[in-house]
């Protein structure tokens, strides 16, 4: 995911030299490194698990609940599914979600928080005091509520965690460029008459990018972890869909006599989220040193 | 101060006022005739009349609204679909154990992670201190549902059957079968307290390095007593906040907890309820796990301001 990351990241206007510095400062600590492996190697098996399962994820190979069958790896599941290959299926869709909450978050969480903090006046009012009702309420109980009355849908899914990431994205948003506007190159942008559209997006989007970067790492691993949790609830993708989540669920029953079934998932999800986690705190790490480094 | 105060008071309870509209109006946006959608297709008339006079249907929605609302001060909460109790008398004994599972977690997890940040903060860029971290980054990563079943693939199953992996009791003696309730807690206990121990250290470090701690040093006195006497008690201030938001976030963060281990309190009801579309226990719940975390939010901005020397101090 951390390719993914990076590469998706051009959600912002680039800006080369800082972006670059940046993740070189981050590149620096060692566990940015160990986080990107870890991450690399959950991404290969999502992304190229459903190529190199030996089974169909959802029809029967087997007897129910039977370990050191010879012919698959590491048994079935409750109704004789095999396990490895429901394994190697179920990682895509929840990678997939995660970013794209995480991605949509944290850009409508920067349009919110730079028009909040570079326009002032009743609209950032207006804006954060929405902002800190949304903040209110518990990620997970607001979207349990709302799917248990419309039913569990992926598109929901992403409106409910990208929403409520938004609104943790805007804070940092509207800090990070209530520290840019009292720069001199925004005054010079403005005595020049560029429209404030402009000045939003070219001026103050690029100069906010290492702090949007270090958030977007922050809510990819919150998103992994939430919707894992919806899913493990059986509120996020349903059945018979392969899902890491969604596996944990239908087989914590067996956990005593099929231990795999439960065993790789969790493990999948637990080094996801670490290693996510890994990177983002080396980014936030680089991000406070390199803005030392460029504004004194 | 006071007027900070009051301007947050203010604001919770507009919060709590919003959230309360948006749980009402969960079931306003059930397709159709929320009765017939609730109950089903094959719904006897007697029922659906019923269920209409329960819930004001007949009504304009903000009578229907008034109406709820004021059952809620005399806990009427409606009657459950699923089991044809009134919903308080439902929830009545899982609050208690909920409540009775959060608080030993707090009780738990409160002086150790303060104990581990502070001491984190003495081995500063020692290997304890770099352990911590790393644990502490890692433990905040993991969701914890995933923290609760690595504990049971490692202590409820396999070799070590040291604990069970699921709560077998009734809600209304939790208490009486505490090896039960080992793995729920150290799964809270486990979840909550990164943020506290990553507080405590920074906040320890900070006043490590102030003159007064070093005026104490320079004075001659025991490390012992400089570090409990003069340098503790002054970092506890600005981790009491951190303590009582992560005590809120508790109210949520329970229900995968109480899922996982099928411990009878008010998470595993809204799971049952969501499961059954029982709408009042589900509105009841949310509520009260929303006006729990707003409430405690509320009082951890108090304290925050109270432990804020430039705020206090301004209002003279």
């Amino acid at each position: 995911m951390s390719t993914a990351t990076l590469e998706t990241a051009p959600a912002d206007p680039p800006a080369p030299r800082r972006r670059s510095g940046l993740l070189h400062a981050a590149w620096r600590h060692g566990r940015t490194k160990a986080g990107v492996i870890i991450v690399g190697l959950v991404v290969v098996v999502a992304i190229a698990g459903p190529f190199l399962s030996p089974y169909s994820p959802t029809e029967p190979v087997g007897p129910p609940n039977s370990t050191g069958v010879e012919e698959s790896l590491f048994g079935t599941d409750g109704i004789g599914r095999d396990v490895f290959s429901r394994f190697l299926h179920g990682g895509y869709t929840l990678i997939g979600i995660a970013v794209l909450a995480a991605l949509g978050g944290v850009a409508a969480g920067a349009v919110i928080g730079i028009v909040a903090g570079y326009l002032r006046g009743w609209l950032d009012e207006f804006l954060m005091r929405t902002n800190d009702m949304v903040l209110a309420f518990p990620q997970l109980v607001l979207a349990l509520l709302v799917m248990s009355i419309i039913g569990p849908q992926v598109w929901l899914i992403v409106l409910l965690i990208g929403g409520s990431h938004a609104s943790r994205v805007a804070r940092v948003a509207r800090e990070a460029t209530l520290k840019v506007i009292e720069q001199d190159f925004i005054k010079s942008a403005e005595a020049i008459g560029l429209p404030r559209w402009r000045i939003m997006a070219t001026e103050i989007l690029p100069n906010i990018s290492s702090p949007l970067l270090v958030e977007l790492g922050l809510r990819i691993t919150y998103s992994v972890g939430l919707i894992a949790t919806l899913s493990f609830l059986g509120m996020g993708l349903q059945p018979p869909t392969a899902d890491w989540g969604l596996m944990i669920n239908e087989n914590r029953v067996a956990v005593t006599v099929q231990p795999w079934a439960v065993a790789l998932p969790v493990g999948a999800v637990a080094l996801l989220t670490i290693g996510a986690n890994l990177i983002t705190d080396g980014l936030s790490r680089a991000s406070i040193g390199i803005d030392r480094g460029v504004e004194e | 101060m006071t007027r900070l105060i009051l301007q947050r008071l203010f604001y919770g309870l507009l919060t709590l006022f919003v959230v309360s509209l948006v749980v009402f109006l969960a079931t306003q946006a059930l397709p159709g005739d929320a009765a017939r959608a609730m109950l089903g297709r094959d719904a006897t008339p007697e029922r659906l009349t019923a269920l209409r006079e329960q819930l004001n249907l007949n009504d304009p929605v903000a009578v229907q609204y008034g109406k709820w609302i004021a059952g809620l001060f005399v806990l009427n909460l409606g009657e459950s679909f699923a089991n044809a109790m009134p919903v308080a008398e439902y929830l009545g004994p899982r609050v208690s154990s909920s409540v009775a599972l959060m608080a030993l977690a707090a009780i738990v997890a409160t002086p150790i992670a303060v104990a581990i940040g502070a001491y984190s903060a003495l081995r500063r860029d020692r290997a304890a201190d770099h352990a911590t971290s790393m644990v502490t980054l890692i433990t905040a990563a993991v969701p914890e549902f995933a923290v609760g079943i690595l504990l049971v693939l490692v202590f409820a199953t396999g070799s070590l059957q040291l604990f069970p992996a699921v709560f077998a009791g009734s809600s209304e003696a939790v208490l009486e079968s505490p090896e039960q309730l080992v793995l729920p807690v150290a799964t809270l206990v486990i979840a909550v307290s990164p943020p506290i121990i990553r507080m405590m250290r920074a906040s320890m470090i900070e006043v490590l390095e102030s003159e007064y701690v070093q005026q104490a040093r320079l004075k001659g006195l025991p490390e012992r007593t400089v570090i409990w006497r003069h340098a503790a008690p002054n970092a506890i201030g600005p981790v009491a906040q951190v303590i009582a938001v992560q005590l809120g976030w508790l109210a949520g963060g329970v229900v995968a907890i109480e899922f996982l281990f099928r411990f009878p309190g008010v998470g595993m009801a809204l799971m049952d309820a969501i499961d059954n579309r029982d709408i009042p226990v589900i509105q009841a719940v949310t509520l009260l796990i929303a006006a729990i975390y707003i409430v405690v939010n509320l009082l951890a901005d108090i304290v925050g301001l109270a432990a804020n020397p430039k705020v206090r101090v301004s209002s003279r």
